[in-house]
């Protein structure tokens, strides 16, 4: 008979999948960046656009960055399986011992640690170009840190029901930006809330507990989509 | 025939049927598999060979029929455990070298005993591409390389779809090779092929998927035809 392999755990899954997707990345570093220096443009034209008026930059300062955040996060959204489909990698996916689920999971956070993270890093010095109150960046930063993995998380659902579908960059933000919005209304609007010397916990709570959810739910409807894109 | 009463086959299908839009790609169709033995499935083109192996591999679900691997009704867990798939695509990533692709596969599977993922490019005569970038394989390099991932497979049950395609002369005695040996070791194989080239010489079944999506091998769609 064949001697027995090594049937790999979770973790074991995990990490291949994880220092894959990293060395994938180095490979590619320079379209890495692309999402960061959007993001950047962003909000150097609108900057740009608010003319010099510091107290009215102040006061859109945390929605446009979290606007330039979202969109840079779309703009990436497309690839998250795309490759992964065209190249027969989905269809490993599928025998692998671990459920479809887990390495939906696991490509989605490798994906949110290396395009939402690093703008979330930057996310300061934006805000200084903004010029946003000082005591409001540490609510921006918790607002990002909650909601940019939801973003990640709703958005992989949408680039798997779109897999299978050529050209469908343009497709996937009109399906995607709507369920985006009640995430940008509280991520916003907790920094809003407190420019406006209310509370913003409220809010973050809300983002937390659909952070939450998300991490339950999400990556199972997007296995789903998977299965039936691929069949 | 040479199943043993107490051992179920490796892989066992009944009134297999797939259709498309309500037009039938194959089947009802029965087949089985045992340890030690290749199943040939021979068709023209379209006549649904691979939508055959999508099927058993689980990513296509069939129209009508069971599937059975190991005595058990297919699922996750038994395919995962048993089956290895050979597909149209490579599943190989062109941005990571050969080593890199097979680590991951690796990672992913699992890997049979004592195997480890340099020899499997010696064995399909990759030796000293390890660090080439899969970008700049031939086509049919690249088969060789996903041939290296079926070998190195914990699975016992090779589904293979088009294992010649793009290979050399010396690529199908490879291939004829690797699954002799795969066979004798108490593996199987499904291989499909449209006809042209030789199978290995090994314990083999047949099924003819005819054009209009009928298995036609006389009465019976298994042939259990001993060659060599």
């Amino acid at each position: 008979m064949i001697a027995p392999g090594t049937e790999p755990g979770l973790w074991q899954t995990a990490r291949a999948l994880a220092g894959r997707d990293l060395r994938l990345l180095w490979r590619r570093r320079g379209d890495a960046l692309q999402p960061l220096l959007f993001a950047l443009l962003v909000v150097v034209l609108f900057a740009l656009a608010l003319g010099r008026d510091p107290p009215l930059m102040a006061k859109v300062a945390a929605a446009v960055l979290w606007l330039a955040v979202l969109l840079a996060g779309q703009l990436s959204l497309d690839s998250l399986f795309r490759s992964d489909a065209e190249d027969g990698s989905l269809e490993q996916w599928l025998l692998a011992p671990v459920p479809l689920a887990w390495l939906v999971l696991v490509r989605v956070l490798v994906h949110w640690a290396t395009t939402a993270l690093p703008m979330i890093v930057v996310a300061p010095l934006l805000a200084e170009m903004l010029h946003l109150p000082h005591d409001q960046l540490p609510i921006l930063l918790a607002s990002l840190l909650l909601g940019t993995p939801l973003l990640s998380l709703i958005g992989g659902v949408v680039a798997a029901l779109t897999v299978s579908i050529r050209r469908s960059g343009i497709l996937v933000a009109l399906l995607a930006l709507p369920l985006f919005v009640p995430v940008l209304v509280f991520g916003a609007g907790s920094v809003a809330a407190a420019a406006r010397g209310q509370d913003p916990v409220g809010a973050l709570l809300l983002l937390g507990a659909g952070l939450v959810v998300a991490l339950v739910l999400a990556p199972l409807a997007t296995a789903a989509a998977i299965r039936i894109s691929l069949s | 025939m040479l199943n043993s009463s107490n051992t179920p086959p490796l892989l066992a299908a009944h009134g297999l049927a797939f259709s498309r839009n309500d037009e039938p790609v194959f089947g009802p169709l029965d087949l089985q598999v045992d340890a030690g033995e290749a199943l040939l499935v021979q068709g023209d083109n379209g006549a649904g060979k691979t939508t055959l192996l999508r099927v058993l591999a689980g990513l296509l679900r069939p129209g009508s029929g069971t599937i059975q691997i190991d005595g058990r009704p297919a699922g996750h867990r038994e395919r995962a455990q048993f089956v290895a798939y050979l597909s149209h695509l490579p599943g190989l990533k062109p941005d990571l070298d050969t080593l890199e692709n097979l680590n991951f596969l690796c990672g992913l599977h699992g890997r049979r005993a004592r195997q480890m993922p340099g020899n499997a490019l010696a064995i399909v005569g990759l030796a000293g591409f390890e660090n080439t970038l899969v970008r700049q394989l031939s086509a049919g390099q690249k088969r060789r390389l996903a041939l290296a991932r079926i070998w190195l497979s914990p699975a016992p049950l090779w589904l293979l779809d088009e294992p010649y395609a793009n290979l050399d002369l010396d690529g199908i005695n490879l291939v004829n090779r690797m699954i002799s040996a795969h066979l004798r070791s108490g593996g199987a194989a499904l291989v499909t092929t449209h006809g042209a080239y030789a199978a290995p010489p090994v314990r083999t079944r047949l099924v003819h998927l005819g054009g209009a999506g009928q298995a036609v091998a006389g009465q019976s769609p298994v042939l259990p035809e001993v060659r060599a």
